[in-house]
């Protein structure tokens, strides 16, 4: 080190430039963090203005629902596990809905991906076209088709299951593409050399290569999508959401029920999320 | 093949047979499994009860609706005026008087209105004369007792539905509706109404040339404001679309993402630090941390949104506290996951030129997790904004809650069409920025 500097000292111009760049650099990322603290700020500033009720005003009645809530339900303590077995079928609708979303979401989205993974395509001129496709798939909120296909079916799990599908095929599609483009091209070679069709090469050659990843990521939206369906509930369509808004809109009175629900949908996702996170690790070891 | 070789062989060859076994058991176990739920989500979901549920009149309404409009021609038979015309049939899209469309013309009591391939209704009083090709003469004479409908001999064909007190006739050109108290002529226009000027605008129904000479000229329509200012204001308080609210819903809707985005993960970020195995020796710190993380994801987004709209009622602020409130979680979780698995080596080495431990956090530490940090805080910005949209509409605020309303109206699919549209637009905005500013940032980020 000293022998490197000794022969070659930089010149004091050539310091001085650099030490100047430093501290401009410096400048520019103090400069970039206080307008992005100013940006924070006056977000919350006009946040609070648009809202209808202020937060330093409320922030007392933090506590007050949930202390309503808990004191109903402490108070009809004894009620509670009835109405934990009452609740239980639409909880049931609720996970059923998510399960078969995620069911159809990974089924499609694995067709998708593998029409959208260069060198495993059926029509390799059409990747870009799945690709957009999957992209406008996410991109739409799923509160939205539910909400048209309530209108068009009516109520009940259909549209909520059909929603989630809808998005959840856009969502995986994208990450088994990902998986998609690492698999081995190996055995699919083997199987086109032997006069396979393109649904044997991608089920025998493909399908074995990364079923393990599909499942560890249909699993993680398995559990997004117990959440979406428990709001979708919540905006129209059946399962425990709905059970919720109308405990939650009667009001007082009602508190015990909508504590019962939250006990259900707390624990129903905490499972989940243990289970799933358990699976996964096994399916394909620690490091995600 | 020898006798050595089938005895070594055979405890081998039967570890393959049962391993296949169990191969094939799973090649056809999973599919037949996967077969058994749907059926039994096809009878749990009443899948066969949908045909009854399902309303393809709805359907019908919804897509005629999205790409085109209709106008209403009213004639009164009591009252003080005898013609009204509306556009949908709004109060907002209502024609003032003595403005018409130039396929109507009313004199006094009468009026004629022009459809579209040489169909025409003509109004002498309160009687309907509808002409309609390759078929004849229609009338109907409302009176207090009932309608009374008069057709061209034959059979009655069946677009025409009458009863004593209504007739209704739908063509292709456009549709008839007969009551004792007023007769409705609807005739159907392509495209969205209204959308950039209302009828009481000056500016309604001109081109874009005049418009743009309208702007460029001195000459004042609305005496006192530029032509320019007028365009703009009359578009952007347009009574029909409400540009504007529909602006202000959309960046509520981008604020709260945005807020409760990056507020989680200053907030987060801190905090993960001691719920990191490696950073944080007290376990008892890290242990009640992370449950404190667990508990704000398994409180559910829906749950932290009613306890929140109770406080602080419906708004920006609501959405993003209680987006906040489980990324705090999310970010906590993955932040302190991430902070485990940094390289030891670079914080070594910056140790061993004496520096000190925040110096060591500064340069053996922050660089190796920025870009992981910003990759995780950007996707989830994206995905905060779809998450945003669902908090509106449950409690009512930002772009949500216009969805919900303009859908609850069950008419106003056009508008509809035109919120998801840009919920879609923002969405696919939000993302484009957010893979554009991880691309920018984690390239020349990490020196």
């Amino acid at each position: 080190m000293t022998d490197i500097s000794a022969s070659s000292a930089p010149s004091p111009a050539l310091r001085e430039e650099y030490l100047a760049l430093v501290q401009r650099r410096r400048l520019y990322s103090f400069v970039l963090l206080v307008v992005f603290v100013a940006l924070l700020a006056s977000g919350f500033y006009v946040a609070n203005e648009r809202n209808a009720g202020g937060f330093i005003a409320n922030i007392h009645q933090f506590f007050d629902f949930p202390a309503e809530v808990l004191g109903e339900a402490f108070e009809k303590a004894a009620e509670i596990p009835a109405l934990l077995v009452k609740f239980f079928p639409s909880l049931v609708e609720t996970v059923n809905i998510a399960a078969a979303a995620t069911l159809f979401g990974a089924m499609f989205g694995a067709v998708f991906s593998l029409l959208s993974t260069r060198g495993l395509a059926l029509w390799p001129r059409f990747t870009g076209v799945f690709r957009r496709v999957m992209d406008t798939m996410r991109a739409i909120p799923e509160i939205v088709i539910a909400l048209v296909l309530i209108f068009v079916l009516g109520g009940g799990p259909i549209p909520a299951m059909i929603a989630i599908a809808f998005h959840t095929t856009g969502a995986l599609g994208k990450l088994f593409s990902e998986v998609n483009e690492n698999a081995d091209m190996k055995p699919v070679e083997g199987l086109k050399s032997v006069g396979a069709t393109w649904f044997q090469r991608m089920w025998l050659g493909v399908i074995p290569q990364v079923a393990p990843n599909y499942l560890s990521y249909a699993l993680l939206r398995f559990e997004i999508n117990i959440r979406a369906s428990a709001i979708l509930g919540f905006v129209g369509s059946g399962g425990i959401g709905y059970d919720l808004k109308n405990a939650i809109t009667w009001g007082l009175g009602k508190y015990d029920e909508a504590m019962a629900i939250f006990i259900l949908l707390f624990i129903t996702i905490v499972a989940v999320d243990q289970l799933s996170s358990r699976a996964r690790d096994r399916l394909i070891g620690r490091p995600l | 093949m020898t006798d050595a070789a089938v005895a070594t062989g055979t405890p081998f060859r039967a570890g393959i047979e049962a391993r296949f076994a169990r191969k094939r058991l799973i090649a056809f176990g999973v599919p037949a499994a996967i077969l058994a739920y749907f059926a039994y989500i096809f009878f749990a979901f009443d899948v066969p009860g949908l045909a009854e549920r399902a309303s393809l009149d709805n359907a019908q309404t919804l897509m005629a609706d999205t790409y085109s409009y209709k106008t209403h021609v009213t004639r009164n038979h009591r009252g003080a005026v005898p013609y009204s015309i509306a556009i949908e049939g709004e109060r907002k899209g209502e024609y003032p008087e003595g403005m018409t469309p130039d396929w109507v013309s009313i004199d006094g009591e009468d009026a004629v209105v022009e459809l579209e391939d040489g169909y025409e209704v003509v109004f002498e009083g309160t009687t309907m004369r509808m002409t309609v090709p390759g078929y004849g003469l229609i009338q109907t004479v409302p009176s207090n007792r009932g309608v009374e409908l008069t057709l061209p001999d034959g059979p009655v064909p069946d677009w025409i539905n009458a009863s004593k007190n209504r007739v209704s006739i739908t063509t292709p050109a456009g549709r008839v509706m007969v009551t004792r108290s007023k007769t409705d002529v609807f005739r159907y226009f392509f495209g969205w109404e209204l959308f950039w000027f209302t009828l009481e605008s000056p500016y309604y129904d001109k081109g874009i040339g005049e418009l743009f000479s309208l702007a460029m000229s001195d000459e004042e329509l609305e005496p006192g404001t530029s032509n320019f200012a007028g365009m703009v204001d009359d578009f952007w308080n347009n009574r029909m679309w409400r540009h504007g609210e529909v602006a202000g819903a959309l960046f509520d809707t981008i604020l709260m993402a945005f807020l409760g985005t990056v507020g989680a993960a200053l907030i987060a970020l801190p905090l993960s630090f001691l719920a990191a195995r490696n950073f944080t020796p007290f376990f008892t710190v890290r242990f009640s941390l992370r449950r404190v993380f667990d508990l704000l994801r398994a409180i559910d987004a829906l749950i932290w949104t009613l306890i929140l709209n109770r406080s602080f009622g419906p708004g920006p602020l609501t959405g993003s506290l209680a987006i906040l409130l489980t990324d705090t979680g999310t970010f906590g979780k993955l932040f302190s996951e991430a902070l485990e698995n940094v390289d030891k080596k670079q914080i070594e080495g910056v140790r061993s030129t004496g520096a000190k431990p925040v110096q060591r956090y500064r340069f053996g530490v922050i660089p190796q997790i920025t870009p992981v940090f910003l990759s995780q805080i950007l996707y989830y910005l994206e995905s905060n904004s779809r998450s945003a949209t669902v908090i509106g509409a449950m409690v009512g605020g930002g772009i949500g809650l216009m969805l919900v309303e303009a859908i609850k109206t069950g008419k106003d699919w056009e508008e509809v069409t035109y919120i998801v549209v840009l919920i879609i637009f923002m969405v696919i905005m939000m993302d484009t920025i957010s893979g554009w500013l991880r691309r920018k940032l984690i390239k020349g980020g990490t020196g």
